[in-house]
């Protein structure tokens, strides 16, 4: 059915597999900034944006419903971010202050290139993943690009030449290098668990989820493959966790720009496009975090613990079909992932911003050895378990 | 098209290699030092070495960089009254590049390499690189890190001024 794509040559078909990713994560990435303010209005009791339509669109009848879901806001906004005058004050470094907002989008949209988002049956009845490039070394390629993602904070707030903007970027670089640490230490147990003895040594998310796909084998040792990683590694979910808010700068953790006492941080000198080039680089990093947690804790692509895609599409009798088995995985990790960014705002409009030494305190003395013992704790239990 | 791809790496490299120096501006300095180490990870993945490639700019690019960075910024130091060379530092300068030249020269003329065995074409697993740095290279690993733990204990003392014992405990 699709054999004429297979028969194009690699140089043509994974530009175009790339840009189709990056077109579907761009406009996902702006649907949560209107996902924000509709969330942040409905924990704060009030309407949000309702009001938006476009003059010919009111219309059709039937068309206020979505009126007060506010999802014409979206192209309202975007239309304003394009069109809006976009100046660059005077005082600024003006090669880094333009050069910062691009270079905000280029690690937030490599990274998705290594992380699946579903996966389909072959006519052999093997599982192949859906992603852009299988890699070994999966998830180090994620941290490693994603850490790139600082430069456009730290060149933004220096270029911008005032005193907020560079107090926000000297607070970005040193948070970030602060929770990598923990980040990193609080994946280990999961790579140590998915490479047993006599494995060739991965670190791709595919042969996370492989090993959270099993079925139910009554109450036997095999049956904790059904399980998800966050049932028998809660503390590294957690670590993970509050490392990836931190990593993303989402509230708590949000002190490169906090407005209370930056004014807007890095990005006070921005406005309009570019300012919105760094919104939608950070929702695209909070929607491929969110991501490689569901892929590292909560099954990937799985429905249910015990109930993995390949039993689920044999159940439904659509296993034949790469078309919609490989549909149905994408629909599960992406409500999965709508779930997870779901929380984040969650948390944004619940708790209160910590201040900047909190912060560091967190991320050295309370994260960072909770996230060694852990390791120590995995490392012993699985040498004594898996002889 | 590897040759070109090494070619861009390379030519990219040296050129950012030459911006860390030559560049006035600290800031600027530091950037190109990013891209360098950018380009050095683009040689390791045509060499197939993916890992060392990820590491280098995970680490090096990730971290150490936006450390410098960050001191850069913290101490507000300005590229602009940098000193010109001085006849002893050129003189060095060309004498290191000779040398190292010469090196380089005869490692291609004169040298024998033992046969290196035939590398998978998928490069080196995981596994390879564990086994060799968990037997082979265990222990010059360990001085390597022991030597970096002395090295940051020296300047953590000698950076900082201590006004009496009470302020080390």
């Amino acid at each position: 059915m699709f054999d004429f794509y297979f028969n194009f040559p690699l140089w043509f078909r994974l530009p175009l597999q790339g840009l189709a990713v990056i077109l579907v994560l761009f406009p996902l990435a702006a649907a949560c900034s209107m996902a924000e303010r509709k969330i942040s209005a409905w924990i704060q009791g009030r309407p949000g944006p309702n009001r938006t339509i476009a003059p010919i669109l009111a219309w059709i009848p039937g068309m206020g419903v979505l009126q007060r879901l506010g999802i014409f806001q979206l192209a309202a906004d975007g239309g304003k971010f394009t069109f809006k005058e976009d100046g660059v004050p005077g005082h600024v470094n003006k090669f880094y202050f333009i050069l910062a907002p691009i270079l905000a989008m280029i690690p937030a949209l490599t990274t998705v290139a290594v992380v699946p988002f579903g996966a389909y049956l072959d006519s052999a009845g093997k599982l192949v993943p859906i992603m852009l490039a299988n890699v070994d070394v999966g998830l180090l390629a994620v941290f490693a690009v994603s850490s790139l993602g600082v430069y456009s904070v730290i060149l933004a707030g220096w270029a911008s030449n005032s005193k907020y903007p560079f107090l926000g970027s000297v607070r970005a670089s040193a948070q970030l290098i602060s929770y990598e640490l923990s980040m990193t230490l609080s994946v280990l147990p999961v790579f140590l668990l998915v490479n047993a003895p006599g494995g060739h040594g991965t670190l791709s998310l595919v042969d996370v989820v492989a090993m959270q796909s099993g079925g139910w084998h009554g109450f036997t040792a095999q049956s904790w493959h059904g399980l998800w990683g966050v049932c028998y590694l809660p503390l590294s979910a957690f670590i993970f966790l509050v490392a990836l808010f931190a990593e993303t700068n989402r509230q708590p953790f949000d002190m490169p720009e906090s407005e209370a006492d930056l004014v807007g941080g890095f990005h006070t000198e921005y406005g309009a496009f570019k300012w919105s080039l760094f919104f939608v680089a950070e929702y695209c990093h909070m929607i491929v975090g969110s991501g490689i947690f569901c892929l590292l804790f909560l099954g990937g692509w799985n429905l249910l613990p015990w109930l993995p895609l390949a039993k689920l599409a044999g159940l439904l009798g659509i296993a034949a079909s790469p078309l919609l088995t490989g549909g149905l995985g994408i629909v599960i990790f992406l409500g999965k992932v709508a779930a997870f960014i779901f929380f984040f705002m969650w948390v944004r409009w619940t708790l209160p911003r910590f201040r900047y030494d909190q912060v560091m305190k967190i991320g050295w003395q309370r994260l960072l050895p909770l996230a060694i013992a852990n390791l120590i704790f995995y490392l012993l239990a699985i040498a004594l378990t898996q002889k | 098209m590897t040759d070109l791809l090494f070619n861009l790496f390379a030519v990219f490299t040296v050129a950012c290699a030459a911006g860390v120096v030559l560049c006035r501006n600290t800031v600027a300095s530091a950037l190109s030092l990013l891209l360098c180490l950018i380009g050095v990870a683009g040689l390791f993945a045509l060499l197939n070495a993916v890992l060392l490639a990820v590491l280098l700019v995970f680490v090096y690019a990730g971290a150490v960089v936006a450390l410098f960075l960050f001191i850069i910024m913290l101490l507000d130091v300005q590229g602009g009254e940098r000193l010109p060379f001085k006849g002893a530092t050129l003189a060095s300068g060309v004498l290191a590049v000779g040398l190292l030249a010469t090196g380089v020269l005869s490692l291609a003329t004169h040298a024998r390499l033992p046969a290196v065995a035939a590398a998978s074409p998928a490069g080196s697993t995981l596994r390879d690189y564990a086994e060799l740095l968990f037997t082979q290279y265990m222990l010059p690993v360990q001085v390597v890190g022991f030597l970096l733990l002395a090295a940051m204990l020296g300047v953590i003392v000698l950076s900082k001024k201590f006004a009496g014992l009470e302020d080390i405990k």
